[in-house]
């Protein structure tokens, strides 16, 4: 029966070629535009450590003076370096790490290369296991050479390509900011999308090409960059930054199990009480514990117009389907009378309807396939734009039978309404007006 | 007129039909209103001027390498003055940042001395006399910088300026009653106070989003050349000459010094580079806003003209009968562009109720600005506009029915 529904259906789709076009093109246009918009939204809102990052937590504490105070206010975004230190040192956690970000001049050994800045990340030894960091060469340091402020860099693989032509260089001397340090580590191909760590930097670039201790960065004076947050007498310069009342460093510890996550927290209550007494907090204690997604939520990483896009594409979905109803409708109902003929000669209002279901079906998949097409084109449009996400638009798997099903699913659901509309007609009435 | 009873008689026959095209027309109305009001703030955003003459102006950002952070002063003086030398080069300048360039300084300043809170933010640019004639900022009061004035700082330890140049806006908001020329006022938690020698017609901060749009003219500049590594140079072309600079300036640098960053992307910009990619994602969603509008409006239109035909179509026979009972041509046509208009009228207010409605929702999710009734108004009058158009084409035909077809296949 389904094959000469689809007779059916092609014939009827023929008869009307402007009125079909028209139909397709209104849900090839609205799908191919919410699938561009909610590709890049998917690939936005995505899960940067996918199996990793539900036991990622950010602890916060509230180290600010009284200054703007407001209960029920979140605390600091960052932590200052005694906190930081503090919290380091205490491993209440699994794992934990402390960071900040930073550019440092690297001067080659080679002379035919000019010296040029990094984008780096000084941070402590935990930060590779606790991220799942994926090493190409070598290791990361230990905690011992943090420790020892070690002269020693792990680079990443861009880098390693630059440099050293791809060979695994761990052993060699790389020299910045005229200090030499000792290649341990060269990181394999490593992307989170957003780049969760950090998200006052450009949340969707690259990771940083160089890695060293932050004991080591303080000690040879790297510059710091980044968010920097101070009160009071804060000046926020980079001599002064461990003892000056301001945040700028990114606190990130690993928690295994949901009773050890509450303790944490019971942890950093104490702690930051602990802290009054001693007459360093002056608020009340005031922390947090978001997770890594909740973290990426509480601060808006997805860009606002990556959201209203995607918002604007599926109301325009919207009345793309409510036209194809429409005309959909006209279209049935204009039938009234071959349709009130196949009543008579003894199909059943069920057989009526599926007839019209499969004719709208067809449409359905017409639209999305060129939806599909559209996407395509909207995505590489997208890519083309100077955004940090850009390059990051790409369709998966998942999103293209998503697109589909989405297709093939709103316009049945369109289909619906006209074609029981269609079938309520009585035969005798049409045929007696034919 | 008289024909609205038997035209409503008509639609509660057509029910499904009617409702779907007023959906289609309150849908379409509604994001029509919040796209164009987004288009409009966008535009408005990119159409800011900055306050300085941006045609013949080059940037030029530079790091040096192999030098302490903050010790740059004797290297950014020999590039400034290699600058200056060069044919082509009418003055130029070195700064922290600039109107547009995406990253700065701010800060909030004080006219008392004990206040607790800042009565305003404003940016800070750092610069020496040259700044003023370089950026060809126009001066309404008092006077540019001396030499004698111009102090070398280290970003890290700045010293409190005895005199400044402020915005007009910065100006206004510091002294509402535009006696700002000579008066005094506290940057950060200085206790030291700086005196406003000066004030520019307007200068933009270095950012463009919607965060700084509260503070967006609010500028100050410091007479202090800073000594880091980090400089951004902009440099005034005489006329014409610009084209050659965008090689000839980055090339005197690296001759003046070798050991230094330009970056290879945007690192060497003429201004209209800067404009352009400041406000590439503005103009982006702008243009998308528009053709999205415009895709929509069109698939209205075919809806209304597809739903329109059908229903002439179906209605061949009565549309006889009355032609043959003395209906004119043209009493057909406005039967048929009454109708589409009173479903038209229907869909528009569920349409701007809708607008209104998805506004508000707009802006608790989004920094965004409340939807003017205006909006609102031109977007009823054009689907309305619309409507009529679309239904013209059927209506014309259904008018040409006839009277003969009220006799045929009963």
């Amino acid at each position: 029966m389904f094959g000469y529904y689809l007779d059916l259906a092609l014939r009827s789709l023929r008869r009307n070629k402007i009125l079909t076009a028209l139909m397709v093109l209104a849900i090839a246009l609205g799908i191919g535009a919410s699938m561009t918009t909610l590709t890049v939204l998917h690939v936005l809102s995505g899960d940067p450590l996918p199996g990793t990052s539900d036991s990622l937590f950010y602890p916060q504490v509230d180290p600010r003076d009284m200054d703007g105070y407001e209960e029920g206010k979140r605390p600091a975004d960052q932590v200052t370096w005694t906190d930081g230190l503090n919290l380091l040192h205490a491993k209440r956690a699994d794992r934990q790490a402390l960071m900040t970000g930073g550019a440092v001049p690297v001067q080659p050994a080679q002379s035919n290369i000019d010296p040029f800045f990094s984008d780096a990340r000084y941070t402590s030894s935990d930060f590779f296991p606790m991220f799942k960091v994926p090493f190409m060469y070598g290791r990361p340091w230990t905690e011992g050479e943090d420790n020892s402020r070690a002269r020693v860099v792990v680079i990443s693989r861009k880098l390693n390509e630059k440099l050293f032509g791809g060979k695994d260089s761990t052993g060699q001397t790389l020299r910045m900011k005229d200090t030499a340090f000792q290649v341990i580590g060269v990181l394999d191909e490593w992307k989170p999308t957003p780049r969760f760590y950090d998200i006052y930097m450009q949340s969707y670039g690259s990771v940083e090409d160089v890695f060293v201790p932050l004991s080591t960065s303080r000690d040879v004076h790297f510059e710091h960059s980044g968010s920097t947050d101070c009160w009071g007498t804060g000046g926020g310069d980079d001599e002064h930054a461990e003892t000056s009342p301001c945040t700028w460093l990114q606190f990130w510890v690993q928690i295994d199990g949901a009773d050890k996550v509450k303790a944490y927290h019971d942890y950093l209550v104490h702690y930051s009480q602990e802290q009054k007494t001693l007459g360093r907090f002056q608020r009340p204690p005031n922390v947090a514990l978001p997770g890594l997604m909740e973290w990426m939520d509480i601060n808006k990483v997805v860009p606002g117009d990556v959201r209203l896009q995607a918002w604007l594409a599926l109301g325009f979905l919207l009345v793309c389907l409510v036209n194809t109803v429409g005309l959909m409708l006209a279209k049935f109902l204009r039938r009234s009378g071959e349709l009130g003929v196949r009543r008579a000669l003894g199909a059943s209002k069920r057989e009526v309807f599926m007839q019209l279901l499969v004719e709208s079906g067809v449409i359905g998949l017409a639209g999305g396939f060129c939806g599909l097409l559209l996407a395509f084109v909207g995505l590489w449009l997208v890519r083309k734009q100077p955004s940090d996400y850009a390059a990051l638009a790409h369709m998966s798997v998942g999103m293209l039978t998503f697109t589909f099903l989405l297709a093939v699913g709103s316009t049945l659901l369109a289909g619906l309404l006209p074609a029981w509309r269609a079938c309520q007609i009585t035969p005798a009435l049409q045929l007696k007006s034919q | 007129m008289l024909q609205i009873k038997p035209i409503l008689a008509a639609l509660k026959r057509h029910k499904a039909g009617t409702i779907l095209i007023a959906m289609q027309i309150a849908l379409t109305l509604a994001i029509v209103c919040n796209a164009i009001f987004i288009i409009h703030q966008r535009l408005e955003r990119v159409q800011r001027p900055t306050g300085m003459v941006e045609s013949d102006l080059l940037a030029i950002q530079s790091r040096f390498v192999g030098t302490q952070e903050t010790q740059a002063g004797p290297l950014v003086k020999a590039d400034l003055v290699a600058l200056r030398q060069l044919p082509g080069v009418q003055d130029a300048v070195a700064m922290n940042s600039y109107p547009l360039r995406g990253g700065g300084w701010s800060t909030g300043v004080r006219t008392d001395v004990d206040a607790k809170n800042s009565k305003a933010h404003t940016t800070q640019y750092f610069g020496d006399e040259h700044a003023l004639g370089t950026m060809a900022l126009k001066l309404i009061a008092g006077r540019n910088f001396r030499s004698d004035e111009i102090v070398e700082a280290d970003p890290q330890a700045l010293p409190d300026p005895a005199v400044i140049i402020v915005s007009k806006a910065l100006a206004d908001k510091m002294y509402p009653d535009g006696s700002a020329l000579g008066k005094t006022m506290y940057i950060g938690d200085s206790k030291t106070p700086s005196t406003i020698i000066g004030i520019v017609e307007r200068l933009q901060v270095p950012w463009n989003g919607t965060w700084s749009d509260s503070f967006y003219e609010n500028s100050l500049i410091q007479p202090v050349q800073l000594t880091s590594a980090f400089t951004n140079y902009l440099i005034r072309a005489k006329p014409g000459q610009l084209a050659d600079l965008v090689k000839a300036a980055p090339a005197a640098l690296v001759k003046t010094n070798r050991m230094r960053v330009i970056p290879s992307e945007r690192g060497v910009r003429t201004f209209a580079e800067v404009r352009e990619y400041a406000y590439k994602g503005d103009r982006g969603m702008a243009i998308l806003m528009g053709v999205v509008c415009l895709v929509l409006l069109g698939i209205t239109a075919a809806g209304i003209v597809g739903l329109t035909s059908f229903w002439v179509g179906q209605r061949r026979k009565q549309i006889g009968v009355r032609r043959a009972l003395g209906a004119t041509k043209r009493d057909i046509l406005s039967y048929f562009l009454t109708e589409n208009l009173l479903i038209g009228v229907a869909g528009v207010v569920i349409g701007a109720l809708l607008a209104v409605g998805m506004n508000l929702w707009l802006v608790t999710q989004f920094e965004m600005a409340r939807l003017s009734v205006t909006y609102v108004l031109i977007g009823v009058v054009a689907l309305l506009g619309l409507g009529q158009g679309a239904t013209l084409a059927p209506a014309m035909r259904a008018s040409r029915v006839s009277p003969v077809e009220a006799t045929r296949s009963v």
